[in-house]
């Protein structure tokens, strides 16, 4: 391998120009803007040629699989209920693909994300449970003091487990899908000795609010996955350790060439998706209202698709979070959608995995036509 | 050893250095330390009983991971396989049942041939829409999962609708041995099977050229390319090579454990690959041999089994499994290390 498999492990030597193949995955865009693909060129193009492409056909999907629905069960789907469902559901489901993306950007990924959700709600509901008791008004009713240190021990818990995933990858060099399926058996593997199997059950009402409470009418885990998204999209772009993620995804070489401190920004992108992952934890804990070692397994699929559609190149450099934002919403209308006309959650599983193949066979046959 | 292990060999290596080129050495080492270790906590181990359960632990999971180590030798990796075994076995005994027939050669054919037909569709995205493996093999394998959960069915096939055939080929033993107790205890002749396919794949890889240019693929795409291989029907001989191991692995779990269950081998992708890489396997591709994966797989079977009889409570199993990936991942790419960097 010419490149730097040691962080791009799936990278195909194709992706490194060759005279009979051009790079694949290349960005289709990437001629007119050659020097930081991170920072936007403002020229005076129209403003349909400066949307990015990818951008536009996820659009297009997302309201084909709204039309689509609508028209196949009108009186079932087009009710307010199913919408506000989703606002509960879809953001744990997006911070674990962000948390995704942030992996694949420096050609990584990291699969223990769903493990180390649990382990941080279950540390968190441990401890709760250890405060106030296992139920009673002492738990539910718990102050928010207590609370607070919970929220803090799932985030550190993230924290640490992101960087346990960083030191491997960036220090002792071992390929990210390894380092993160070895890490992910670990974090289930605590997570099981701890509890002994059964779920944790019952949080403080304080700890439920991120879960399942409303501001203004709003769904509380909505607002914070806007916040988070917000915040990343203006990290990825406006920042210089986003520049700095994006260029050592694009080339690690010519990025350590640059003088950018690769290891460590690698360490970071998985600290940081260590951290997502534990808010999604927090989120799926306070919305069910337990914790178990093997919740929530087909997120980690269902993740990597809504990265990948959302246009995150896995071999690094490209992902942007309208694109994840768009993805995520399209596959919950149609998760939904699937199960108001009674699809088993098999075949839904199914629809899921065939929508990755398709849009990665859809993603090939437009790069192949851009050129 | 590949070619260039030997090139860039220097002058007067240290025994750590000849240790870490031959992971099957060490992984031995491993292995014969740890059941001493094992044999002294309970002596039971020892145990006829003991050592033929092992080693038929090591049937399925060994002849699943000679597949992923194919596809691991090409720098690539598989993470759709038990789906596939599991779709195979189901849809083999189902139809099996429907006819009804009865035998062992065809039903065999059949399910090798359903793995190699889903193999194939990993290798057409791999190669023809140039997508990473991993991704690839989680939509296949997801999807396959779906479809027979959702579609053919959700329900377990016991052994009294299961056809005899099967359940005399997988009941059939090599050698019986009836303990102190009375308790007659048998080694599974199917250990014959995984022996040859082994011996087979060994042949395959060392001595003919689709088994080199797997090796070579390991190496860089590119450089096998303009060394002459051919990279795509290597690309599909890999994962169809896999596909068809795993539909055959897949009825012949059926016919070991007597039951076809479509929800069976969920998460065993990890345990064989902990095992693939435990024996020596750099997911970089290139380098790993068939004796070092048996030898993993020996290896991994020994230390998950055998929780229990060193009473150890069997919920520390992922630890140990998930850990024995990051030590022998970690050991592999210190291995490996300034090696295309």
């Amino acid at each position: 391998m010419s490149a730097a498999p040691t962080q791009a492990p799936g990278r195909t030597p194709d992706q490194t120009p060759a005279p009979d193949h051009a790079p694949d995955h290349a960005p289709d865009h990437a001629q007119d803007r050659p020097p930081a693909p991170a920072t936007p060129v403002r020229t005076a193009r129209p403003f349909w040629r400066r949307v990015d492409p990818a951008l536009a056909q996820m659009a297009a999907l997302t309201i084909a699989v709204f039309v689509l629905m609508a028209a196949l069960n009108p009186e079932k789907f087009l009710r307010p209920y199913v919408f506000e469902s989703i606002t509960y559901v879809a953001p744990e489901l997006g911070l674990l693909s962000i948390a995704m993306m942030l992996a694949m950007l420096t050609g990584g990924i990291d699969l223990s994300v769903v493990g180390l959700a649990n382990l941080s709600g279950i540390l968190a509901g441990l401890f709760f449970h250890a405060w106030g008791g296992a139920r009673g008004p002492e738990l539910t009713q718990m102050a928010p003091g207590p609370v607070a240190l919970g929220i803090l021990i799932a985030l550190l818990t993230g924290a640490v487990g992101g960087a346990i995933n960083g030191v491997l990858i960036a220090r002792a060099r071992i390929t990210p899908i390894l380092a993160t399926i070895g890490t992910g058996q670990i974090f289930t593997g605590i997570a099981l000795v701890l509890t002994g199997g059964p779920a944790i059950v019952g949080f403080p009402r304080g700890w439920g609010f991120f879960g399942n409470g409303q501001i203004a009418g709003i769904a509380v885990p909505l607002i914070l996955f806007v916040l988070v998204a917000a915040a990343v999209w203006l990290m990825l772009g406006r920042t210089a350790f986003g520049i700095s993620l994006r260029l050592t995804g694009t080339n690690l070489k010519a990025a350590r060439f640059a003088g950018l401190r690769t290891g460590r920004t690698i360490f970071l992108s998985y600290l940081l998706s260590g951290v997502l992952a534990a808010m999604a934890g927090i989120l799926l804990s306070g919305r069910t209202n337990a914790a178990k070692s093997d919740y929530g397994v087909s997120y980690v699929l269902q993740a990597v698709l809504i990265a990948v559609l959302g246009g995150t190149n896995p071999a690094g450099g490209r992902g942007s979070v309208p694109g994840i934002a768009l993805a995520l919403l399209a596959l919950m209308l149609l998760s939904s959608g699937l199960q108001l006309m009674r699809f088993s959650n098999f075949l839904v599983d199914f629809i899921w995995g065939a929508f990755l193949l398709l849009s990665i066979a859809l993603n090939a046959l437009r790069t192949r036509r851009g050129r | 050893m590949s070619a260039t292990a030997i090139l860039d060999a220097p002058a007067r290596p240290s025994v750590l250095r000849v240790l870490l080129r031959r992971p099957e050495i060490v992984v031995a080492a491993i292995a014969v330390v740890a059941m001493l270790v094992i044999g002294t906590i309970n002596p039971a181990f020892w145990s006829a009983g003991n050592l033929f359960s092992l080693l038929r632990a090591n049937i399925v999971t060994g002849i699943l991971a000679l597949g992923v180590m194919v596809v691991m030798l090409s720098g690539g990796i598989d993470v759709s396989f038990p789906a596939f075994a599991i779709a195979a076995m189901y849809l083999t005994v189902k139809a099996m049942i429907a006819l009804p027939y009865d035998g062992i050669v065809l039903p065999f054919v059949m399910a090798t041939a359903i793995g190699l037909a889903l193999g194939l569709v990993n290798a057409v995205f791999v190669h023809g829409l140039r997508m990473i493996p991993l991704i690839v093999t989680l939509g296949t394998g997801t999807a396959v999962r779906g479809f027979l959960l959702g579609a053919v069915g959700a329900s377990q096939i016991n052994i009294d609708r299961m056809p005899p055939s099967l359940i005399r080929l997988g009941g059939s033993d090599l050698v019986g041995v009836t303990m102190g107790n009375g308790q007659h205890v048998g080694l599974s002749a199917m250990l014959l099977v995984y022996l040859a396919l082994a011996a087979i794949v060994h042949l395959v890889l060392r001595h003919t050229l689709i088994g080199r240019s797997v090796y070579a693929l390991g190496g860089g795409e590119e450089a096998a390319r303009r060394a002459g291989f051919n990279v795509r029907g290597t690309v599909f001989f890999i994962y169809g090579l896999a596909g068809a191991l795993a539909g055959f692995t897949g009825l012949l779990h059926g016919s070991m454990i007597w039951v076809a269950n479509p929800r069976d081998m969920v998460g065993l992708e990890l345990d064989v690959i902990a095992a693939v890489v435990l024996g020596g396997v750099s997911i970089f591709g290139g380098r790993g041999s068939v004796p070092g994966t048996m030898l993993g797989v020996f290896t991994l079977v020994l230390l998950t089994n055998s929780l229990i009889i060193m009473h150890i409570d069997t919920t520390w199993q992922r630890i140990v499994t998930g850990s024995i990936v990051i030590l022998a991942a970690g050991a592999t790419a210190w291995r490996d290390r300034g090696r295309a960097r």
